[in-house]
């Protein structure tokens, strides 16, 4: 008898006991490990690619080791893509792009943002008659093809007065912001409790009070969100850029592209890539910046429809 | 005085009829505690006196004013949730003084108010904390604090315990009671659980499907069920019924058993037909005893649920599922006979069409 339950005590000790281990050359392992790294040099080759070439100086680039690394590093073309390339007559750089598109961006996100949370918040908790087929229409705005429409708002900004101008460009962009921005708004008040939009109206808060104290400090990652999205779209646009706007006023991806595509002379690669690089730094920090925050209010944005 | 009126309210959704001409009289201090299984109406009803919903038709007096069209803050309510809907930002004074800044009182004011609400609910140690920092408890003593501190003649319970477990809801249930008592406000209390609405109301409003089915005091609700419904819905474990035929003078006929109906209060006189005739678990005799009654029937158990203060037996009395409900000590084990005894005097007969009470 005694015998017998030292034997069992005894195969409980050999037996597996613990956590599984887990190797890290399991065939599961190196499935996983090598997609992230074949995806991962999918991305990064090209901007490695990039950095090198834009801190070469043409002789080298002749060569044509484009994977090598510098020899000299040279930040001439840096300085000449921001302060002297040239786009035809005029020869400021891309300088000028980036201020104007960080005058088009900054009140476009802003007003976009604004608007379009609080007409999420109207249409998830102020229902009123047809504001389901009012939500629907807006909705269908998104699937409206950017090209059918150029054209009428070129004619609607002529008779406002402000084609060519900023703040012509500022409204297109606060329209076109307005579907996805008012549903990603509306689903992530609709995901909020209830009961919390009548306790505060029972404690008697109005329309903008509820908005103010106690929606909006409870919608930060949304909020997040919709920047990242408005930030990202509004700088990277080109379309609305040249069509809406004149040559004093092209945002910068305009600028890079006419940098890029002018044909006189020598094609400076170095030159090209540091303005490629420049014009794509701004949503590159807003990335970086806010990566944790983006995750968490897609995935709260996203539970409920 | 009446302190809440609801007249002919009636509330659709699109073509459904929540609330048919719903009427309901509610007197200064009362307790009153509408209870239904979900989907009843219960909570649209709270919602339609809070202002929170918009009725389709019909009118509801708070303190004698037609509060119909009134804003939620303006109807001299405050309202607990079942969620507690405690602002997440804002700390448990935030919580309590949010309504109060909205009313735009003066500063000292709201701080004396707070502090007597905290003091009257004992949450003064919180009182800075955000409510993610709280248990459940206390939580829900916040939400009732923020009802308090409002000084209203009306609150309106939401389910506000179901959210809490088995124990804390029995504490909070009691100081909820002690609170009614401490304050004489008057109260509305929705709830499916049972137990609350005998033990807090001082009325309670059985609903189903939109209508009251009874109004009455726990007493009565539990004895002298109005229909059927409320006769099963009231109770655990629930009343046993029986099929049988009821005749003019005084008996009744279940299966093979005659029995005389000796005790029992008719609505209007005995009557004839089809009737269900209802007997609560609880008020079974057992033993010997049950020879002296006029319902005397053997009976073998079939399950027994032993719950330390009383225990459960199943068993088949004329084909029927039948359930006694007995003293926690009393040793049966399954297969045993049993000698059960009923007394006419606990029954409550109903009609089989109208399932009313006769």
């Amino acid at each position: 008898m005694a015998n017998n339950s030292i034997n069992i005590a005894a195969t409980a000790v050999s037996g597996p006991s613990g956590p599984k281990p887990r190797p890290l050359l399991s065939p599961r392992n190196i499935m996983i490990y090598s997609t992230l790294f074949i995806v991962c040099m999918y991305y990064a080759l090209p901007l490695y690619v990039m950095i090198v070439t834009s801190l070469k100086g043409m002789p080298e680039i002749r060569l044509g080791n484009i994977f090598a690394p510098p020899v000299e590093i040279t930040f001439q073309p840096w300085v000449k893509a921001w302060a002297e390339a040239c786009t035809g007559l005029d020869c400021s750089g891309l300088s000028k792009g980036f201020w104007n598109s960080v005058k088009i961006l900054i009140p476009s996100a802003a007003l976009s943002i604004l608007i379009a949370s609080i007409n999420g918040y109207a249409l998830a908790n102020w229902k009123f008659k047809g504001s389901e087929v009012f939500f629907t229409i807006l909705i269908f705005g998104a699937f409206v093809p950017y090209q059918v429409i150029i054209y009428p708002i070129v004619i609607i900004l002529r008779e406002l007065g402000l084609f060519g101008k900023l703040p012509g460009l500022v409204l297109v962009h606060v329209i076109f912001g307005m579907p996805i921005l008012t549903l990603l708004f509306r689903n992530y008040f609709t995901s909020l409790p209830e009961e919390l939009f009548k306790a505060a109206r029972v404690d008697g808060a109005g329309f903008w009070g509820i908005y103010f104290r106690i929606m909006v400090p409870m919608s930060l990652p949304i909020f997040v969100v919709a920047l990242i999205l408005q930030v990202t779209g509004i700088w990277n646009d080109f379309l609305f850029g040249v069509i809406y706007t004149k040559p004093e006023n092209y945002p910068m991806t305009v600028q890079l592209n006419n940098i890029v595509n002018s044909v006189q002379g020598v094609k400076e690669y170095n030159v090209n890539m540091a303005a490629t690089m420049l014009t794509g730094i701004v949503p590159l920090i807003i990335y970086f910046a806010s990566g944790k925050l983006f995750v968490r209010g897609i995935a709260a944005g996203a539970v409920k429809g | 005085m009446t302190s809440v009126s609801i007249q002919n309210l009636d509330l659709n959704f699109g073509s459904v009829n929540v609330l048919k001409q719903l009427n309901l009289s509610i007197e200064e201090g009362e307790f009153l505690v509408l209870l239904g299984a979900s989907g009843c109406g219960k909570s649209t009803l709270l919602n339609c006196i809070a202002g929170l919903l918009d009725v389709s038709d019909g009118q509801i007096f708070i303190n004698g004013k037609n509060v119909t069209w009134a804003e939620p803050s303006d109807r001299g309510i405050g309202m607990v949730f079942q969620s507690y809907a405690l602002y997440p930002q804002m700390t448990v004074k935030g919580n309590l003084s949010f309504g109060l800044k909205n009313a735009r009182l003066p500063k000292p004011e709201i701080e004396e108010r707070v502090a007597r609400a905290a003091e009257i609910l004992q949450i003064e140690p919180l009182l800075d904390r955000k409510p993610g920092a709280l248990s459940g408890g206390q939580r829900q003593r916040v939400a009732i604090g923020r009802a308090l501190v409002r000084d209203v003649d009306v609150f309106l319970f939401d389910e506000p315990l179901s959210n809490l477990d088995a124990k804390l809801r029995a504490e909070l249930r009691v100081e909820i009671k002690r609170l009614h008592q401490k304050l004489g406000n008057t109260m509305i209390y929705v709830t499916h659980d049972q137990v609350e609405a005998m033990t807090l109301a001082d009325r309670i409003a059985i609903m189903r499907d939109g209508l009251v089915q009874q109004l009455a005091g726990p007493d009565e609700i539990y004895n002298r069920p109005a229909n059927k419904y409320v006769a099963d819905f009231i109770g655990s474990p629930a009343m046993n019924f029986f099929e049988g035929q009821a005749k003019k003078d005084g008996t009744i006929n279940i299966g093979n058993l005659d029995v005389d109906l000796k005790g029992y209060e008719f609505a209007d006189g005995p009557v004839n037909g089809p009737v269900w005739f209802g007997y609560r678990p609880e008020h079974v005799v057992l033993g010997e005893a049950a020879r002296q009654l006029p319902l005397c029937v053997e009976a073998v158990a079939d399950i027994v649920e032993p719950m330390g203060s009383d225990t459960l037996i199943w068993t088949k009395i004329e084909g029927v599922d039948f359930r006694i409900r007995t003293d926690g000590q009393a040793k049966v084990a399954a297969g045993d006979p049993l000698l059960v005894g009923m007394d006419p005097r606990y029954a409550s007969i109903f009609d089989q069409q109208t399932e009313e009470r006769v």
